[in-house]
């Protein structure tokens, strides 16, 4: 991994916004928070015959970012694809265990409302080679939607933060922006369906740290309005925008707690090894 | 050392050329017979070889004009009967067929496209021409659209598979079903790939002649409706190449410059209209 001191190796802003969150929540209780938006309980994951997750249970805190942390193959992103059932587009996946969306086991809803209430956004930003405001609108076309086409992109694209970069060139294609800006336009597609919990698998792997450290901030002012679960390989990110962190390790979710909690006085000498960079 | 150096560098520039050469040999070629052709055919081309009739035998002059148009009718059946089932077919391919029925059809089309195009006339005379008891223009369509299938079949198939998985999930992670995702995403992108395929393929039925001399037969006048004979241009190039008057040897030159142009313009109107819309990126 990047650094032995992920706390302490970051530079002037991400350190500051480091010391916001671990800041505001020194107390907050990842299992003990009173809404609970997605709950995982004793969840096994097969691919084949490979056993990818081993009795992994989690909690989503409502309108909170839960961070996925751990070594390349430690399963954390199986674990995300799991919360909105997008494992069933692979061939030979099996699941057992149960997770609920608001109380509701997931597997009894029907997967496209459950993929338009649970939202996804991907490693490299992947927008169709449509307009930017077709990309926008894509969610709402699919799902019918009643009101007025124009402001429900609007509104996607400020929550976003992309409005004032793409206001004037709606119509052009999505690939004439910049990685940055596809992957806030993949921000902006996922919010137009108004989605109760956000999937972020390492959104901000193919960026660079100008386009992260937007991508971050943009994180902060969606959290009143969505819950958020990122799947992040870099400690310094999970550090800075979580509220709570789970460590996996070769499929097994080893440590969840608050994020502050983890980063200080991890419990477990397998999560401080990690952290401290002794390997992954 | 330096000797190596210096084999490595010959050897470099020698594979060079022979691949520059090869490449400049398949262009030359393309060239040549559109050169030749404009030569020999050029200077019979006329405002009447477009508008009038195939004048009678010992007359010189007249035109071809039911030919180009008998060509035409021939390839929009041909797109219609053949476009939408390689379309369909590859979409079935590439994105819900399981391992065995994909193969066995994948393995048909294949051979399909390795049959002999006069054996594709035979099937057509079979079914189409004999229950009507005569030759038509829907027998010529037939024939070329069962023709088109397996090739449009088969690019459409490679052309989806290329779409990368990354687009497919972004429209399933925003609650499309998989027919919606390929309507709305896949389909889209893949769409200039699938429709140089289908153009490719009318582009080599529009020459074939084998299967259209016992379907589409011949008519030395306008082709009223679907259900009668018509000229066509390759047929009747080949009639009057081998024919024994001069004069239908230079009208055949010209009508073999028409049917390359009338490829050659469909081609480029379909590519100039597509280049304007957004394509995936490849990486």
């Amino acid at each position: 991994m990047s650094s032995a001191f992920p706390l302490m190796a970051n530079s002037g802003a991400a350190a500051s916004s480091t010391a916001k969150v671990t800041a505001q929540n020194p107390a907050m209780s990842a299992s003990g928070a009173n809404t609970l938006r997605m709950k995982v309980t004793k969840l096994d994951f097969f691919y084949g015959k490979h056993h990818a997750l081993h009795n992994v249970s989690l909690e989503v805190a409502t309108n909170k970012v839960t961070a996925l942390i751990g070594p390349s193959g430690c399963g954390k992103s199986t674990l995300l694809r799991t919360l909105n059932r997008m494992h069933e587009t692979l061939r030979h996946t099996r699941l057992e265990g149960e997770i609920t969306l608001d109380g509701v086991n997931i597997l009894t809803l029907d997967v496209t409302k459950l993929r338009r209430l649970v939202g996804m956004v991907f490693q490299k930003p992947n927008p169709f080679p449509k307009s930017i405001y077709d990309n926008v609108a894509y969610g709402l076309r699919i799902n019918g939607h009643a009101g007025r086409l124009d402001d429900a992109v609007e509104k996607s694209l400020r929550r976003a933060a992309l409005w004032d970069e793409v206001k004037d060139k709606l119509q052009k294609s999505a690939y004439a922006l910049s990685g940055g800006q596809q992957q806030r336009l993949c921000i902006a597609r996922a919010l137009a369906v108004d989605p109760e919990v956000l999937l972020l698998d390492e959104p901000c792997s193919a960026l660079d740290p100008v386009n992260t450290a937007k991508i971050e901030e943009l994180l902060f002012e969606l959290k009143p309005t969505c819950t958020l679960v990122i799947v992040t390989h870099n400690m310094q990110q999970a550090a800075r925008v979580s509220d709570s962190t789970a460590f996996m390790l070769n499929g097994d979710l080893i440590e969840f707690s608050p994020t502050g909690h983890m980063f200080t006085t991890p419990s477990d000498p397998r999560t401080e090894a990690y952290i401290t960079g002794r390997f992954g | 050392m330096s000797i190596r150096l210096l084999w490595r560098k010959s050897l470099n520039v020698f594979m060079l050329s022979l691949t520059g050469l090869c490449a400049l040999l398949t262009v030359s070629a393309l060239f040549f017979i559109l050169g030749y052709l404009l030569w020999n055919g050029g200077k019979d081309l006329s405002w009447s070889f477009f508008t009038r009739l195939p004048a009678p035998v010992g007359e010189v002059g007249g035109g071809m004009a039911n030919a180009i148009l008998g060509t035409m009718k021939l390839l929009l059946l041909a797109a219609l009967i053949g476009v939408p089932i390689g379309l369909l077919g590859g979409v079935y391919l590439a994105e819900f067929g399981g391992r065995t029925v994909p193969f066995l059809v994948r393995y048909t089309a294949d051979l399909m496209n390795g049959v002999p195009s006069i054996v594709m006339g035979i099937f057509a005379y079979a079914l189409v021409v004999m229950p009507m008891h005569h030759f038509s223009t829907l027998a010529g369509g037939f024939a070329l659209g069962i023709m088109v299938i397996p090739t449009v079949l088969r690019n459409t198939e490679s052309f989806l598979r290329d779409v990368p998985r990354a687009l497919r999930e972004g429209s399933f992670a925003l609650g499309a079903n998989k027919w919606r995702m390929v309507a709305t995403v896949v389909l889209p992108a893949a769409s200039r790939g699938i429709l140089t395929g289908v153009l490719l393929a009318l582009a080599r039925v529009a020459g074939e002649t084998a299967p259209l001399i016992f379907t589409a037969f011949g008519n030395r006048y306008w082709s009223p409706g679907w259900l009668q004979p018509t000229s066509s241009l390759p047929v009747i190039i080949y009639t009057y190449a081998t024919g024994p008057y001069e004069d239908w040897h230079r009208q055949a030159w010209a009508a073999g410059l028409v049917l390359l142009g009338l490829v050659l313009v469909t081609n480029i109107t379909v590519r100039a209209f597509l280049s304007r819309g957004i394509s995936y990126e490849r990486t």
